[in-house]
């Protein structure tokens, strides 16, 4: 057979595509859950870092996940996971950014006040080893413990990343990472950008801060109530209540 | 199993005398991505090595039928099908591995070991003598990956495999004498290692002959 006619050449081609477009998607097909579950796994453990559990010591990771993480909100598209740690509600909001050479994301736990940062953790796709990387690391990530995300006058100006020496006007600040600037910075774009997303729910939040983490749940003796400002959704035209912490109850 | 000469030749050539990396100086780029620590060095150099071995054998069966013309597309689809193979096994069994080495495994695909050993040996060769010789040169990229790794983890983290080999206590945070060398954490400390081992296996093999 002549294998250079243009025919057989054509056809052949053809063949070799088509075979290897089976095989792989039967492929992904078969292990598409099993990836899929990494995925969330993944998410799981970090939405576990940013709530300072070590789960180097956990077999597993995800009954730990759904023994804490309530709840999950949804806020113009983002997500916010409620956890309940020692019967203290925490708000987890997800973070996007972008750093040197991709991108760069994490989870920030919020205490209840919507004010106090509870914990942080950060991923990456590709900072260089060693120095962008390091924000994944716990030294990094600790800085932003009991830091405020809001100015005195209660408005949310996020947390600066800055080199230690220099002063952020206006806001909390942590030290960033020396060799890894623009990671640095890209962190804390990622913050006030991310944080300025959830507005709607960080605002909302703060005069109904005290169901927090009680959502969907009734308060005793208010049979049929439901707050709804409690799952990310405005009072509409509602004042704001304020509830004593003594009327909440763990259920 | 005594293996013949020429099987020798074929499977622990690419090993030391033809090393791919040192010898034939290919590959080089992922060599310098994926050294920074042991682990994800030791992943991509087994993934290669079955990558090479099994594009090898699929492109010897193939090669009595394949059109001359477009020998090089239906090679790298071979190849593509492959690595794309290995990442979704990777995704799905080693998920933590698969984010390490995450865009390098994609451009196994441009590796030039694979089009090259496809070209020079499984076009001309019979399957089980490609095999061997896929067999070999991946061993031989794994071999510079797995060195050149070592002493970035060493040095640059005092760490092997993610344990722990230099002691806490070396350290000058923890009053110590030791600080861990940032250099090693740079593409540029593994081209220097990368030479250096290219500068020993000259030199050795100098004096064997």
């Amino acid at each position: 057979m002549n294998t250079n006619s243009n025919t057989y050449t054509i056809v052949y081609a053809t063949v070799v595509v088509i075979i290897v477009a089976v095989l792989l998607a039967l492929v992904s097909q078969v292990l598409g859950p099993r990836q899929q579950a990494n995925v969330q796994l993944d998410q799981q453990k970090q939405i576990l870092g940013a709530l300072k559990q070590d789960i180097s010591a956990c077999n597993d990771p995800a009954a730990l996940y759904f023994s804490l993480v309530k709840d999950t909100l949804d806020v113009n598209g983002h997500p916010v996971y409620v956890a309940v740690i020692d019967d203290e509600p925490k708000f987890v909001l997800k973070l996007k950014g972008a750093g040197l050479w991709g991108g760069i994301g994490g989870y920030l736990a919020l205490d209840k006040d919507l004010n106090t940062i509870y914990g942080a953790n950060f991923n990456h796709e590709s900072e260089t080893p060693g120095l962008g990387a390091l924000i994944v690391e716990l030294p990094f990530r600790q800085q932003f413990e009991g830091k405020h995300i809001r100015n005195a006058e209660g408005q949310v100006v996020s947390v600066a990343v800055l080199k230690a020496g220099t002063q952020a006007e206006g806001q909390e600040q942590v030290d960033a990472l020396s060799g890894a600037t623009i990671t640095s910075t890209g962190v804390s774009d990622m913050l006030r950008t991310n944080l300025a997303e959830y507005a709607d729910f960080l605002n909302v939040k703060r005069c109904c801060g005290h169901c927090s983490g009680k959502c969907g749940h009734h308060h005793d003796g208010e049979e049929g109530h439901h707050h709804e400002g409690c799952c990310g959704h405005h009072h509409e035209g509602e004042p704001c209540h304020h509830h004593d912490a003594q009327e909440i109850t763990n259920e | 199993m005594a293996l013949s000469q020429k099987t020798k030749e074929t499977l622990l050539g690419p090993l030391n005398a033809n090393n791919p990396v040192v010898v034939q100086v290919l590959g080089i780029c992922s060599a310098l991505a994926v050294t920074v620590q042991l682990k994800p060095a030791l992943v991509m150099g087994v993934a290669v090595t079955i990558i090479v071995a099994m594009s090898n054998v699929i492109i010897s069966l193939l090669r009595n039928t394949i059109p001359m013309r477009i020998r090089i597309i239906v090679q790298l689809v071979v190849v593509a099908a492959l690595v794309t193979l290995v990442s979704e096994v990777l995704k799905a069994f080693a998920y933590d591995v698969a984010m390490q080495l995450s865009v390098y495994i994609g451009l196994i695909i441009t590796n030039c070991i694979l089009m090259g050993r496809l070209e020079a040996f499984a076009m001309t060769n019979k399957v089980w003598d490609s095999f061997l010789d896929g067999l070999g040169n991946g061993l031989g990229y794994a071999a510079i990956l797995i060195i050149v790794a070592f002493f970035r983890e060493l040095f640059g983290a005092g760490t092997l495999l993610g344990f722990r080999v230099i002691p806490e206590s070396w350290y000058v945070a923890n009053g110590g004498f030791y600080e861990n060398c940032g250099m090693m954490m740079m593409p540029a400390m593994a081209l220097i290692i990368v030479g250096g081992i290219i500068w020993a296996h000259r030199a050795i093999n100098k004096e064997e002959k």
